[in-house]
């Protein structure tokens, strides 16, 4: 459904983040992009969503590709009427809109006012919460009533594909696994594919079908959640725990061991 | 008596055309964060334009209005293209210099093709007066002041209820985000800078007959505007309108009554003495929406 061949991307003119990075996302799927801090997991998906123009990025190098079509260097409200709405991360709810309005926000690309009315309706079986806070300011609402709120705008726009950057951030436990739980229920039952980012690897790769695994702008490894999980270096540095030695303080020099991609 | 509510009621017909331009301040800001200080350029060219085109043409007046909005629509969709495209990405701050520039540009324009002498109007409202009480008023004043709340009216609710509405509040609080939404900030930028352009020209055209003529003095009517927009709370229509009236009663009184005391002067300083009161009280304007901090 999506594939990125290649892909470069330029900060500036001059910082380097996406160094010939290439994925697949297979229609229907939910894949993880997984990776640390500053790995270049939200560029990857700014370049999909085209936001990187926005911030002075761009794709010099490869290709992204929808549904057979070529979509970079295309503007970001063309993407959104191609099928690819990006969930940005840190929630970014139109804070001095009521959550109603931001739903119809979320809608704007569409003119099926019956479909509209239909979805609005599907939202607020998703996230009762928000049908509560219709008429409240997105601002006021909790974190993980944003994020709701953030995922619910998406839906409106009947994406083929969401991409969805850190969904739990800043958010209690409980509240990202009800966050993860409905994100699952909507592949499922929506059929909407996901491009999932997150740095909470564990959780993530227990909805994800596919997981990849970025580093300074490239794609490390990749692979079924079951054959990541088995990764010696996916388990130290990304799950917790691994090797017993990395634990034993008395072989401090073994403390921090190289990881096997790099060399 | 009969001194105060003469006063009252011209206030109330200026602070509508201050409501009015008001209007026109608020959804440029409210979409896209700019002041715009050509908005009294707008005001000034819409009425010579409806003045030029009724004498040039000799069509009915109301056509000659409607070809005004018409120019109007075109001027706001030629400011978007020409200077806010290009400046996408730019600090805010350049873009209100931008404007600035647009109002000298516009003011020498239209003193190359019109001069600096006042353009007389020819007669649009009935001359007749109306009895509202004890009070002769001129009907000019009826139709100004009704047909703004006419078109207020039309735009608060298009601001709370119409989807091009909500697009343009959430294309003011971040244009990025409202990208991701496949909002084109582009189209909503053009949209905003027409409908500004238009309010201002029917400000403009009601001025043009109630005064009998336009001349360059009409830009400074942008100028007045901003302790208006300011004092209502710079993103809140309901604010620009009550603003608008606030001052412009207060400006009439305070000319009618302190300016022989005082010995003039006063009518011109009255709207800003009242801006730094308010404020002091209200810093977010009567109406305006108190920034939502998460803590």
């Amino acid at each position: 459904m999506l594939s990125l061949k290649n892909v470069e991307v330029i900060y500036d003119d001059v910082i380097l983040v996406l160094k010939g990075l290439s994925l697949e996302v297979p229609a229907g799927q939910i894949v993880a992009l997984l990776g640390s801090n500053g790995a270049g997991k939200s560029t990857t998906l700014k370049a999909i969503s085209g936001l990187l123009h926005t911030e002075e990025g761009e794709v010099t190098d490869g290709s992204i590709e929808f549904q057979g079509e070529r979509i970079d260097g295309m503007a970001p409200e063309h993407i959104v009427r191609k099928g690819i709405f990006q969930v940005m991360e840190g929630r970014r709810v139109f804070e001095d809109l009521t959550v109603e309005e931001n739903i119809v926000t979320g809608g704007y690309t569409r003119n099926d006012r019956a479909g509209l009315r239909r979805d609005t309706e599907m939202v607020y079986t998703y996230f009762p919460r928000l049908q509560e806070r219709r008429k409240k300011l997105a601002g006021y609402l909790s974190g993980g009533e944003q994020q709701m709120l953030a995922i619910s705008r998406a839906l409106m726009a009947r994406p083929k594909l969401i991409l969805l950057d850190e969904p739990s951030l800043g958010l209690a436990p409980l509240l990202v696994q009800e966050i993860f739980g409905i994100v699952k229920r909507i592949n499922e039952e929506e059929k909407t594919t996901f491009l999932l980012v997150e740095q909470n690897a564990n959780l993530a790769l227990s909805i994800a079908h596919f997981g990849y695994i970025m580093e300074n702008g490239r794609i490390v490894l990749d692979g079924d959640p079951a054959k990541l999980r088995a990764n010696e270096d996916v388990k130290e540095f990304y799950l917790g725990g691994g090797g017993a030695e990395a634990k034993s303080y008395k072989n401090l020099k073994f403390y921090k061991r190289r990881k096997r991609w790099l060399s | 008596m009969d001194f105060f509510l003469q006063l009252v009621i011209n206030g109330l017909v200026i602070g509508s055309i201050y409501a009015l331009v008001g209007l026109g301040f608020v959804i440029i800001y409210k979409s896209s964060s700019i002041l715009n200080f050509a908005q009294g350029e707008f005001l000034m060219l819409g009425s010579y334009v409806c003045v030029a085109v009724f004498t040039a043409t000799k069509v009915p007046f109301l056509v000659a209005f409607g070809l005004t909005l018409l120019f109007s629509v075109l001027l706001g969709m030629a400011v978007e293209r020409l200077l806010l495209r290009p400046m996408i990405g730019e600090p805010v701050i350049s873009v209100i210099m931008l404007t600035l520039g647009m109002a000298s540009v516009l003011r020498a324009i239209v003193q190359g093709i019109w001069g600096t002498e006042t353009v007389p109007y020819p007669e649009i409202f009935p001359t007749t007066p109306v009895r509202i009480g004890p009070l002769p008023v001129s009907q000019g004043y009826l139709y100004s002041v009704g047909s703004v709340v006419v078109l207020l009216a039309a735009f608060s609710v298009f601001f709370k209820f119409s989807r091009a509405g909500i697009a343009m509040r959430a294309t003011a609080f971040s244009q990025q985000v409202a990208l991701s939404m496949g909002i084109s900030v582009k189209r909503i930028f053009a949209l905003a800078w027409s409908i500004a352009a238009v309010v201002s020209a029917v400000g403009g055209v009601l001025l043009g007959g109630i005064r009998g003529g336009v001349d360059g003095a009409f830009a400074l009517f942008g100028l007045k505007v901003i302790p208006v927009v300011i004092l209502g709370g710079l993103d809140s229509v309901a604010g620009a309108i009550v603003g608008g009236i606030i001052m412009g009663v207060l400006e009439n009184l305070a000319g009618g009554y302190l300016d022989p005391l005082l010995g003039g002067g006063v009518k011109e300083v009255a709207p800003f003495i009242a801006l730094v009161a308010i404020l002091s009280v209200k810093p977010y304007g009567l109406f305006g929406k108190v920034k939502i901090e998460r803590v």
